[in-house]
This record gives C-alpha cells, sequence and structure tokens, in this order.
C-alpha cells in the first residue's frame, strides 16, 4: 500500500444555478491575457448539448482519455508512442480554435467617439486573434446556454446514447436541461501527463494537482487530444500549453480555489482523499467500463483506518493533512453517502473532481404528480431527466448508482420535511434507502446549509513543510517561466514577450 | 582580404559560436521561449499534408547533407560507391526530398503569409526564417541543375573537401575548394550558414528537443516539491 493525498472536488449539480460566476472570476484570475482568450479553464456548459469545444465528449471523434486495447493492456486511445511521435508534425486529433470560438471583442470606444449620424452607433465585433471585422460570430463559450441552439444540434450530446426515444426531448413538453460547470479532473491516471512528449505535465506528489511545467513544455500539443475533457488549452500566442492549476497558490496557504470560493449557490466542496497509488494502474485497467466507478472508489483508503493512518505517516503525509482527511467533505460524499460520482469515468483517467447528480426537475415533476411511488419515495424511472442520461455523463451507463444518489437525496428532502413541517420522524424512508438518522442529519449539514467551514477543509502545505522552508527561501512565486531572471528587460534577442502587456488592438474607424 | 576566405573560411566558424554559444544561452536563460511555436490550432485546413511533407523533405534533406559533406569520402569508397555514383544518389535522393520540401513549404509560406490569423500570430523571425528556408530550398533546388552539367563528382568532392578542412580547422587549404566552383553552390553555403547564425533566435531551436526520451519514459510523472523530505 502506497498512501498518496489529493485534495478532490465535489460539485452539488442539484444546486448550481448556471449564474457562471465561477468561470467569470477564474477567467479574471487566470486566463485574462492574450493567447488564451478562448480558453475558460472553468466553463459551465448548458446540457443536453455539444458543450465546449463541440462534441468535446465525443471520443471517436477526439480520440481522447485511454482505451483498454484486446490483448488487455492500457493505451491512450490516440496511439501508442510511437503513433504519437509520428503525429509530432502535424496533430490529427487537435480541435481547431473554431471548435472553441474565435475570440473576440467589441469596438466599445466607437461608442465613445462617433460624430453626428443618422442612426445609433454600435460596437462592432472584432476578432482578437486576426485584429479583423467579425461579420457574424459564429459560436462562443457558453453558445448553448439554457438550451440555446436548436436541438438538431443539441442532440449530438453522446450522453443521449441509448437513451429511448431522444427525439421526444426535443419537443417542448419532454425537454429538459442542467447545467454541468468543468474544469480539470486533476486525474489520478492522467491521459494529458501520458502524452506529452516533452515530460512537461506532471502529477504533484503532495496534493495530487496536476501542473504543466511551463519551462519544459516544447507545443507539441499532444496533451490537447490526450485529456478527454479538452480541459488543456494551446496558448496560441506563447506556443505553450495551459491548463487549471487547481489554484495552487491558494490551496497551498489553505484557501479554496477562486471557481469555489466564489460559487453563489455553494455547490462546490473541497477535501483530502487518501488513496492507494499502487492500485492506480489495475483500477484504471478495469475490464468492464461499468465497474470504473467501483474500481476508484476501492482505491480510496478510510482515514480513520489505523493501518491507513501508520501508512500515510510513513509516506511522510503530514498530521494535519490526516485530520483534514478525516473530515474531508468530499470523502462524506463520495464514500460515505455515496451520492458523488465521476465524470465520465469510461476515459479511464480516474478523475477527481466529482459530481452530484440533479435532482430539482424530478422532485417538481414529482409534485406535480406526474410519477408513480415506490414505496415512500417517487418511481425515478419516470422522470424528467432520464436516468441513462445521467448514468452516461456519470458512470459509463450504469443506472444503479446513479438511483442511489438521487434516491437518498429525495429521501433526506422526505425526512427533513416530515421533521421539519410535520413534526414526524419518517424512518421508513430511510430505512428503503440505507440511510441512518444520524447520516441524513449530516447529508443535510453539508448539503444544504453548506457552511463555509464545512465545504472546505483544507490543510495548508506551509505548516506541513514548514521544517523544509529553508529551502524555499529566494524561489520564485508563480512565474511564465524563465525564473525570476528572464523577461524584464525591454530588449529579448530570443523573442519572448514582455510579460503582462496586452496588446490591444488598434481600432481604426472608416465611413 | 579576399572576400571568399571571409565568406567560406571565416564567416562559418562565427556561425558555429553564434549557433552554438546561442542555443545554450538560450536554453538556459529563456526556457519559456523555448518551444516548436505551432500554429495548427489557428488553422488546420491542409496544414497536415503541407507541415508533414515539408518536416519529412528537409529532415531528409538535412540527412543528406550529412551524409554528403561530413562523412568522409574513403568512407564512400569503401563501400564501394564511387564519386559518380555518389553524386547519382545525391541528385536522386535529394531531388525526390527537395520536390516533397519544396511542395510543403510552398503551401507553409502561403499560409504564413496569406492566412489572416496565422500572419497576425506571426512575429518578424517566424516569417523571415520561414522565407530563408524556402528561398535556401530553392537555391538547393537549381543546383540539382547545374550539377548535370558535371556528373563526374568533381565539383562535389570540392564541396566534400571544403567541409573536410573546416571541421579539421584548416581554412585556407578549405577555401581553396571553394574558389572556382559556380556561383549557386557559393550561394547555397553562404545562406545555408547564416540559417545557422538564425538559428538560436528563430523557433528553429525546437530542433534541439526531439523528443526522444519520450519512446523510453514511463506514462506518469509524479513530482514532489521537497524530494529530499524523506
Amino acid at each position: 500500500m502506497k498512501v498518496r493525498a489529493q485534495i478532490g472536488m465535489v460539485l452539488n449539480l442539484d444546486k448550481c444555478i448556471g449564474c457562471h460566476t465561477c468561470s467569470i472570476t477564474c477567467k479574471n484570475v487566470w486566463t485574462s491575457r492574450e493567447g488564451v482568450e478562448y480558453a475558460w479553464f472553468n466553463n459551465v456548459e448548458t446540457k443536453p448539448g455539444v458543450g465546449f469545444p463541440k462534441e468535446w465528449e465525443n471520443q471517436e471523434k477526439w480520440n481522447g482519455g485511454w482505451e483498454r486495447t484486446k490483448k488487455g493492456k492500457l493505451r491512450l486511445k490516440m496511439g501508442g508512442k510511437l503513433r504519437i511521435l509520428a503525429n509530432i508534425f502535424a496533430n490529427p486529433d487537435l480541435p481547431e480554435i473554431d471548435d472553441y470560438y474565435e475570440p473576440f471583442d467589441f469596438d466599445y470606444q466607437h461608442l465613445h467617439t462617433a460624430g453626428d449620424s443618422q442612426h445609433q452607433p454600435v460596437a462592432r465585433p472584432r476578432s482578437l486573434i486576426s485584429g479583423k471585422r467579425m461579420e457574424k460570430i459564429e459560436w462562443g463559450p457558453n453558445w448553448e446556454e439554457i438550451l440555446g441552439t436548436e436541438f438538431e444540434k443539441r442532440k449530438k450530446d453522446v450522453n443521449f446514447n441509448e437513451v429511448i426515444q431522444k427525439d421526444i426531448y426535443g419537443q417542448f413538453e419532454k425537454t429538459f436541461m442542467m447545467y454541468l460547470p468543468r474544469l480539470c479532473e486533476h486525474c489520478l491516471n492522467p491521459a494529458c501527463v501520458a502524452a506529452c512528449p516533452s515530460g512537461a505535465i506532471y502529477k504533484r506528489e503532495e496534493d495530487g494537482i496536476v501542473l504543466i511545467d511551463q519551462d519544459k513544455c516544447r507545443g507539441w500539443r499532444m496533451c490537447v487530444s490526450g485529456c478527454p475533457y479538452k480541459k488543456i488549452y494551446y496558448n496560441w500566442k506563447t506556443g505553450k500549453s495551459e491548463k487549471c492549476t487547481f489554484c495552487y497558490p491558494r490551496i497551498e496557504a489553505g484557501l479554496p480555489t477562486t471557481c469555489s470560493e466564489t460559487c453563489v449557490g455553494r455547490i462546490r466542496y473541497l477535501g483530502v482523499l487518501l488513496y492507494d497509488a499502487d492500485k492506480i494502474q489495475a483500477a484504471a485497467n478495469t475490464p468492464n467500463e461499468k465497474d470504473l466507478y467501483q474500481a476508484q472508489i476501492d482505491l480510496f483508503l478510510d482515514p480513520f483506518d489505523p493501518e491507513v493512518i501508520a501508512a500515510a505517516k510513513k509516506e511522510g503525509i503530514a498530521d494535519n493533512w490526516l485530520k483534514a482527511a478525516q473530515r474531508s467533505p468530499v470523502y462524506m460524499m463520495a464514500m460515505e453517502w455515496k451520492v458523488a460520482l465521476p465524470l465520465h469515468p469510461e476515459y479511464r483517467t480516474l478523475p477527481m473532481v466529482w459530481y452530484v447528480p440533479p435532482l430539482s426537475p424530478i422532485q417538481s415533476a414529482v409534485e406535480a404528480g406526474h410519477v408513480g411511488m415506490n414505496g415512500e419515495i417517487p418511481d425515478l424511472k419516470s422522470l424528467r431527466i432520464p436516468l441513462r442520461y445521467l448514468a452516461n455523463l456519470l458512470t459509463a451507463g450504469d443506472e444503479a448508482p446513479v438511483e442511489r444518489a438521487l434516491e437518498r437525496m429525495i429521501a433526506m428532502r422526505a425526512y427533513k420535511r416530515a421533521q421539519q413541517v410535520d413534526g414526524v420522524e419518517d424512518f421508513e424512508v430511510l430505512k428503503q434507502v440505507g440511510l441512518t438518522p444520524n447520516q441524513v442529519e449530516e447529508m443535510y449539514r453539508y448539503m444544504a446549509l453548506a457552511d463555509f467551514e464545512d465545504r472546505f477543509v483544507i490543510p495548508t502545505s506551509a505548516q506541513a513543510y514548514a521544517q523544509n522552508a529553508y529551502d524555499l527561501k529566494g524561489e520564485c512565486g508563480f512565474t511564465f517561466g524563465s525564473g525570476c531572471g528572464g523577461g524584464d528587460s525591454d530588449l529579448n534577442l530570443f523573442g519572448g514577450d514582455k510579460k503582462g502587456v496586452r496588446k490591444v488592438i488598434p481600432v481604426v474607424m472608416k465611413d | 582580404m579576399n572576400l571568399d576566405l571571409l565568406m567560406f573560411g571565416i564567416y562559418p566558424y562565427i556561425a558555429s559560436v553564434i549557433f552554438f554559444l546561442g542555443s545554450a544561452l538560450r536554453y538556459d536563460r529563456e526556457q519559456y521561449t523555448w518551444k516548436a511555436q505551432s500554429s495548427q490550432m489557428l488553422s488546420n485546413k491542409y496544414f497536415r499534408f503541407a507541415s508533414v511533407f515539408f518536416h519529412v523533405g528537409i529532415i531528409m534533406i538535412f540527412a543528406g547533407h550529412f551524409a554528403g559533406l561530413v562523412m568522409p569520402y574513403e568512407l564512400w569508397e569503401l563501400l564501394g560507391i564511387s564519386l559518380a555514383q555518389k553524386q547519382m544518389i545525391a541528385l536522386g535522393v535529394g531531388g525526390f526530398f527537395g520536390v516533397i520540401c519544396f511542395i510543403g513549404l510552398t503551401m507553409l509560406v502561403w499560409r504564413r503569409l496569406f492566412n489572416p490569423r496565422v500572419r497576425a500570430s506571426s512575429s518578424l523571425m517566424d516569417t523571415l526564417i520561414l522565407l530563408l528556408i524556402y528561398w535556401q530550398l530553392i537555391l538547393g533546388i537549381i543546383t540539382i541543375f547545374v550539377s548535370t552539367g558535371h556528373m563526374d563528382g568533381h565539383v562535389m568532392k570540392d564541396l566534400m573537401s571544403w567541409s573536410r578542412y573546416l571541421l579539421t580547422f584548416h581554412p585556407d587549404k578549405a577555401v581553396a575548394y571553394m574558389s572556382d566552383i559556380h556561383w549557386i553552390y557559393k550561394a547555397h553555403v553562404f545562406w545555408g550558414v547564416t540559417l545557422f547564425v538564425l538559428f538560436p533566435f528563430s523557433r528553429l531551436v525546437h530542433i534541439w528537443s526531439v523528443p526522444v526520451k519520450y519512446i523510453g519514459r514511463k506514462q506518469q510523472i509524479v513530482r514532489s516539491r521537497h524530494p529530499s523530505k524523506r
């Protein structure tokens, strides 16, 4: 057993209101720069839809993630190492910028400077790459917002696979939607790391954050295709790939990531998970896709088990990390209550950002009396968001875990409603979903009340490694490579851009 | 001082110093600028065809120049290949890959100059180095036609001797071999050496970073911030 710790995240989709605050704060902090205007380390998609970039989930098209070969070996879907190197001159699986969207800005200044005219002046769009006028904006980072675009296009969403009569969900009365905020999954078996020819991408041992070494990246752009979540972005200006950093400077200081801290719906949770690193390869190579969820759950270790604690201490995991693991909200939701599920486990990357499936549309249908009851709780099978759709999204098509998660959340509501409104303890409903009253009270505290201190249990790394702080003296903080030294002089023979200067394309108005 | 000595006896040494020292300095000081600077994601149309043709062509041409100029001619004799035969091989192989490279490079030059996205994101050096390679390739292809006028291989031997004496630090002897060859060869050599001068300041540095180590490395990389903690 080789114990490692990782800060994992859970997003409670049941409470996501799709306000995009996470995306905007993330953008402002990390990608408000030339070259990554199109990049959203965090974005929120409306499902069903093809998403961002277009059809990112369709691995027949993009060849992201891993696959199990016929001989039972785990291999990148884009091919073995030799095939990757053979494609180094031109990557056949690379999305074009139009698959994301051509970044644009508007000529706002024109509104201030326009002279007298018969018609109102307008701010017209302009490409942020070529600087040229864009007559029509064809696509954006959130084009399908609240079911934008016609169903004919959105139904390409691969999560509709095996959903019977998917066309009926295009009808107004039958339509459904949910929000899906997405960021880098900081996987246990990251495909981007394996695809990087330069060896620039790595997973941090102490907190599991996956980062790209900007100094070592040579811009071979294989990671962009390797990542099945399409969460690595090629910076066309600097020629290097960039990705979500899980706000590691904040995490190290014990603060939540920007997206989590600013989430107004309080849907995000951060906590420590202990796992057995020796079993990663075997788990990722589980023969049946539908067993991958269980295989990943089996990797996680019980932070109260004395054996685990001893092994963790042997690996040098600090006491404050073990303490944090014991009150980790992520562990509770994924392991104890089993309400959080991984996103697309079939990619075999063992993702570490998990999701609580959305319930609200189901509940409102129940209240309207549309569905039959299954014992104490409504029969989920006849509800608005097809179970199959959620299962394709979260459990490689296995409906049972999704059903269990949804039923437990409904049971929590039914129990608390009976308790608060009717003044009775409805133990029957709990028995049906296998929860104890104590567990439900905890679920209620964490998922409904969701206090800041309960949502974010992040041990600082400063305390854990304080004895080694001497080695860090004089180190650079966050830089764009070239150490503390480079890039300060105005003249650079080697063609590096001056950092932190955004070049604004001058607007020339013609009559 | 005569011009031949300057261009073919001294300039190559200056170029080498700039090439090696410049590369080393950039690698040490400016890692963040060390990259291939691909523009594939900005415009992917016909890119795969063009880029593969260009790269395959130019790598084979580079290998050909290495075999032709750096490998000693005694080695060729040992293999039982006469000078005339060697010239035939050089013209055939060089011509074939020259054309392959030319097709790809023409498409890439067109793309760099006339695709609005690619053009806007190009630095001056990006365009300059591409045009210089294009110019050099065209000069190289023209030498093929000039070479057909003397198929006995003596010009090639002169050029091989030039590079041999340069590499063994006898620039005076080396330059003597360059004195009475056709100007097209001289031009090709001069611009070829110039490419080495510009190399460290351009995106060409990605050639140093061919990721051969990838083949042997483990799939996953885990880094510890404090390797000494245990």
